[in-house]
């Protein structure tokens, strides 16, 4: 028992520098997020005198303020809009992509996935002019379904090879076992597939939604006209409008922040395990 | 523990291999099923297919077709031949970004990389309180970047941020305007994005790290090794191919960095903090320029292509990477 006190002690003090030194590192990564939020509650005249320090009176006015006057209750909805419309359309298009890639042994595959690979290593910069021009020419511009569908372009190519390697580690019996009962392959996937790779599904929502809330460059090109704005290009002109105002920005950008952070808590897992999945992969 | 999971594995194998000879042997094709071999599997991929033509590819060739053009983005234009090319050769704007560019690109390879090695080789050994200290360096890398830049710009800021704070206590030097400083500007937006960046490597070279096998930790303290032998000898072998797709997508990524120089400098002042990037998003929606814009595009592709080129022959002449 004092044995083994003494080397859990003598094992704490080895770690102590270790210790030290990531503390030091999650309060300089901490410390920021705080301020944002410490100056979210302050009214402007104090953060006039106090623009770093913990509020003297917490000033939850702001929330109110921010929420009335960056239109809050209209760019919520359009950003939830593109989250769930980009979630519901690359959730289907890779699922089905995988599936085909993945299980079907379907001839042309590797040059899919070369003509995919080459697709995402593209900067948006490079098709960026001629598609918008093309999507004006649609009408698509200034239409959250505009965006929509280039978010469905460029994010399902991750999601199909997340899933594709989530699909191939499942065993062949089961599908098989269907196809005898006369299963067609829609329904192979849909009965048998996805309920096994529930948790790459998952990932895949998570990720894409993420990336369509935080999305700032498609989102600031295609939507310019304010009912249409999703919440991050509405707060970048939020903050230039109140640039001098610091409780009401910083209350803006701490709602937008929220739903992302709560959600990252709870799932941190399914989060960090999607989001380093491609560099794990490699 | 881990032997029993081993074994049961095997043992499911083994009986999964069984039930499959079965039911390979109930089911006999009637017919050639070319609809379920041949065109069923494409109808699968269709979706993903034309979403990408319509959205990146068929647009991308558009665009190496403007790059050859007078185009403004909006009606008719005329091809110009390599005249785009030859206005970026003396182009000071361009000039300034593509060595921006290529300052962030060595700058990134060393600074977050080398806080993310660091980093998880103190972490690692920690047990108690690890994960608390995963979600920390994560967070910033979920919270949007238009956030991020917000945070910053006050913390930043030339009269009521850190700097002022600091010079009002005797470090006269950092009385700076961070982003407003042609000295300064570059370094403190690279600051802001390598700040939510790291965190995201050191999570996962550690991720990396615990595939490591134990027992090769374990022969290297029987043979009496230090800390930073076992990381070298030990991690950092474990850990390279994790760490050469790093390098690589850091390249990439640095050549296409947007969001944090456009939200904080908007690539400014005097384009001191241009990068190409910035650069073709103004000349395309501001400048009416889309035939240069794309051009400037073009280059970028050019040089993210090259570098996966390099990558693959790299790997083809047998370096394991």
């Amino acid at each position: 028992m004092r044995a083994t006190f003494a080397r859990r002690s003598r094992r704490v003090n080895s770690l102590l520098p270790n210790y030290i030194i990531a503390t030091a590192l999650a309060l300089f990564t901490l410390l920021p997020l705080l301020s944002l939020v410490f100056n979210s509650l302050k009214s402007s005249a104090e953060i006039g005198q106090n623009p770093m320090g913990l509020p003297r009176v917490v000033h939850w006015a702001n929330y109110v303020d921010a929420w009335n006057q960056a239109h809050f209750s209209v760019t919520m909805r359009n950003s939830f809009i593109l989250t769930f419309g980009s979630i519901i359309g690359v959730v289907i298009i890779s699922g089905l992509a995988a599936y085909a890639l993945g299980r079907l042994n379907m001839p042309g595959a590797d040059i899919i996935t070369l003509c995919i690979l080459v697709g995402t290593s593209m900067p948006m910069q490079l098709f960026m002019v001629p598609l918008f021009f093309l999507w004006s020419r649609l009408g698509l511009t200034d239409k959250l379904i505009g965006v929509i569908i280039i978010y469905w372009a460029t994010m399902s190519p991750f999601a199909t090879f997340l899933l594709r390697s989530y699909m191939v580690s499942i065993p062949k019996d089961f599908e098989d076992a269907a196809r005898v009962d006369g299963a067609s392959e829609l329904q192979v996937l849909s009965n048998i597939i996805v309920p096994i790779s529930m948790p790459g599904f998952l990932t895949v929502a998570l990720v894409t939604g993420l990336s369509a809330w935080n999305e700032f460059l498609l989102a600031v090109t295609f939507l310019h006209r304010d009912d249409v704005k999703p919440i991050s290009t509405a707060l970048y002109a939020f903050q230039t409008r109140y640039a001098r105002d610091w409780g009401l920005t910083s209350t803006a950008a701490v709602i937008m922040a929220l739903p992302v952070v709560v959600l990252f808590l709870l799932l941190q897992r399914q989060f960090i395990e999607g989001l380093t999945q491609g560099g794990l992969k490699a | 523990m881990a032997t029993d999971l081993e074994v049961g594995k095997t043992i499911m194998q083994g009986q999964v291999l069984v039930q499959a000879a079965a039911t390979a042997q109930v089911r006999q094709p009637k017919r050639p099923h070319v609809w379920r071999k041949a065109v069923l599997p494409w109808l699968f991929v269709a979706p993903l297919l034309i979403a990408n033509i319509v959205v990146v590819l068929g647009p991308s060739v558009g665009s190496a077709f403007f790059a050859f053009t007078d185009w403004s983005g909006l009606g008719s234009f005329k091809w110009v031949g390599l005249a785009n090319f030859q206005r970026m050769v003396g182009d000071r704007v361009f000039h300034v970004a593509f060595a921006n560019n290529v300052k962030w690109t060595l700058l990134f390879l060393i600074v977050p990389i080398g806080m993310g090695l660091f980093g998880s080789a103190i972490i690692a050994p920690i047990k108690r309180g690890a994960m608390f200290y995963r979600v920390a360096y994560f967070v910033p890398h979920v919270i949007a970047s238009v956030v991020n830049a917000e945070i910053w710009r006050q913390i930043l800021h030339p009269t009521m941020g850190i700097g002022p704070w600091l010079a009002s206590r005797g470090l006269k030097f950092m009385d700076v305007a961070f982003f407003g400083n042609v000295h300064t500007v570059f370094y403190a937006v690279a600051f802001v994005d390598n700040w939510q960046w790291w965190g995201f490597l050191l999570v996962l070279y550690l991720a990396a790290m615990q595939a490591v096998d134990p027992e090769l930790y374990e022969a290297a303290r029987l043979e009496g090794a230090n800390r930073w032998q076992e990381w070298r000898n030990v991690t950092l072998p474990g850990i390279l191919p994790n760490l050469v797709f790093t390098i690589l997508i850091t390249i990439m990524w640095s050549f296409k960095v947007f969001d944090y120089i456009y939200l904080l400098t908007g690539g400014g002042p005097a384009h001191a903090s241009e990068v190409l990037a910035t650069q073709v998003f103004n000349e395309a929606f501001y400048q009416f320029e889309a035939g240069y814009a794309a051009a400037i595009g073009l280059t970028m592709s050019l040089i993210s292509a090259l570098v996966v080129v390099v990558f693959i022959v790299l790997r083809r002449k047998g370096w394991e990477i």
